[in-house]
């Protein structure tokens, strides 16, 4: 896996280079994608600036924004009950909206259950305020096997839960989007929503991890 | 996501539920694994699209109620070895629901 | 009916299939095509061109070992190339064509 970092002057941004690895060797399938553009552009189907227009707005998304809803959510318990009520008005107030025709529920974790997120149909994901979905959760093995053996999927991620907490698997097979709401962390009680959003971890919002613990995050 | 607002539903929150036990090679958002098994009503949401023809270009209409259903874990796999508290949810359109 | 004798489930639907196989954690930076691709679902999507339901499908309709070797952005390839093709959007031939240019590009 490549962790490669590019560095991209305003300039070239701002010509249509989507920002990720340059295209150097490009599969069959990956050339076909790009023929298919180029004809579409050429024909006025789409215009030559919609595909750099919308690459854009989807770079826009991380799970910052999700850290942000879940951060209030830890300090104002009036939103938090609005969230978990209706999640999509709740998030509308800080300012998110959603692709239409899609809900969007928050699931709570608790000292009793504890909630995990998988499409095993194909990768159904709330990328309004995660972003991208990462690539283990498109993973043939990631959707296999997290709905027969989670506790096993979650030991691989780090995360060992005891027996008490039931672990509940959520298959996002239809239109409802799911964000899990995870526990505050011990130790935060001070801590301003800022701070506190910087906790949150995407894994944690999906249910593979937990927020992290306070002293990991400098001040 | 009310849970109450869509009012033609036929099955409401705890009723127990059987995933009709289909296997078209078409288009369909039931996942293999449950059906045949019987589970419980947890949410009742609204009525979407129905992508059984919506995915053959139509327009998915009349919408259909979705519910989330959960299922103990030892009910969907006989070597399930976790906890009996380990549960799991998916989303179920009401035509693949009978009354258990 | 017992699990014996259930149809095999098709190749997208993919919950409980027996694996060992770890969970792979790394992550790739996406190539400019994959961005470009993602983009071109959303676009496709927004002119009302196709639906999400049938870019499930197109998917779904690939043959299982094609379905197993591609990367995911590979099937969105895929299935743009059905759905485009069968609205008579794009014709195979006039794609076809198109590729020339692309393979001359990047070789």
């Amino acid at each position: 896996m490549s962790e490669h970092q590019h560095d991209h002057g305003a300039g070239e941004e701002s010509q249509g280079h989507p920002g990720g690895t340059p295209d150097i060797q490009l599969s069959y399938r990956a050339k076909r994608s790009l023929a298919m553009q180029e004809l579409l552009v050429e024909k006025g189907i789409i215009a030559p600036d919609d595909i750099q227009r919308s690459v854009e707005s989807a770079r826009a998304r991380s799970p910052s924004d999700g850290a942000r809803v879940v951060a209030r959510a830890w300090v104002d318990p009036a939103f938090k009950q609005r969230l978990l009520d209706n999640a999509l008005t709740a998030i509308a107030e800080l300012g998110y909206d959603f692709v239409a025709d899609t809900g969007l529920v928050a699931l709570e974790n608790t000292d009793e259950l504890h909630h995990v997120v998988v499409c095993t149909l194909c990768s159904c994901y709330p990328g309004a305020l995660l972003g991208p979905p990462p690539d283990w959760y498109k993973s043939l093995a990631y959707r296999s096997r997290v709905v027969i053996e989670p506790r096993a999927v979650l030991r691989e991620f780090g995360l060992e839960l005891e027996s008490d907490i039931g672990v509940r698997v959520i298959d996002s097979t239809a239109e409802i989007r799911y964000l899990v709401l995870p526990g505050r962390p011990a130790g935060t009680e001070g801590m301003a929503e800022e701070q506190l959003a910087e906790l949150v971890t995407r894994n944690s919002m999906i249910g593979v991890g937990l927020p992290l613990s306070p002293e990991l995050v400098t001040t | 996501m009310s849970p109450d607002s869509s009012d033609s539903a036929i099955f409401g929150p705890g009723d127990r539920v059987r995933v009709s036990e289909r296997y078209p090679a078409s288009h369909h958002r039931t996942p293999w694994y449950i059906k045949g098994k019987t589970g419980r009503v947890d949410v009742v949401y609204d009525a979407y699209m129905n992508p059984e023809s919506r995915a053959y270009g139509q327009a998915g209409l009349p919408r259909v109620t979705v519910y989330r259903v959960e299922f103990d874990q030892a009910d969907l796999w006989e070597s399930y070895r976790g906890p009996a508290n380990d549960r799991i949810c998916a989303d179920v359109f009401e035509h693949w629901l009978e009354p258990a | 009916m017992s699990e014996r004798e259930k149809p095999a489930p098709a190749a997208h639907d993919r919950g409980g299939w027996a694996t060992e196989e770890p969970v792979d954690q790394g992550e790739h930076q996406w190539a400019d095509w994959e961005y470009r691709t993602q983009a071109l679902a959303r676009v496709l999507r927004s002119k009302g061109i196709v639906v999400t339901d049938e870019m499930r499908r197109g998917i779904e309709s690939i043959p299982a070992p094609e379905y197993e070797a591609l990367s995911y952005f590979e099937r969105w390839s895929a299935s743009f190339e059905t759905l485009l093709v069968e609205k008579g959007v794009l014709t195979p031939a006039e794609i076809d064509e198109k590729m020339k240019e692309v393979e001359e590009r990047w070789g």
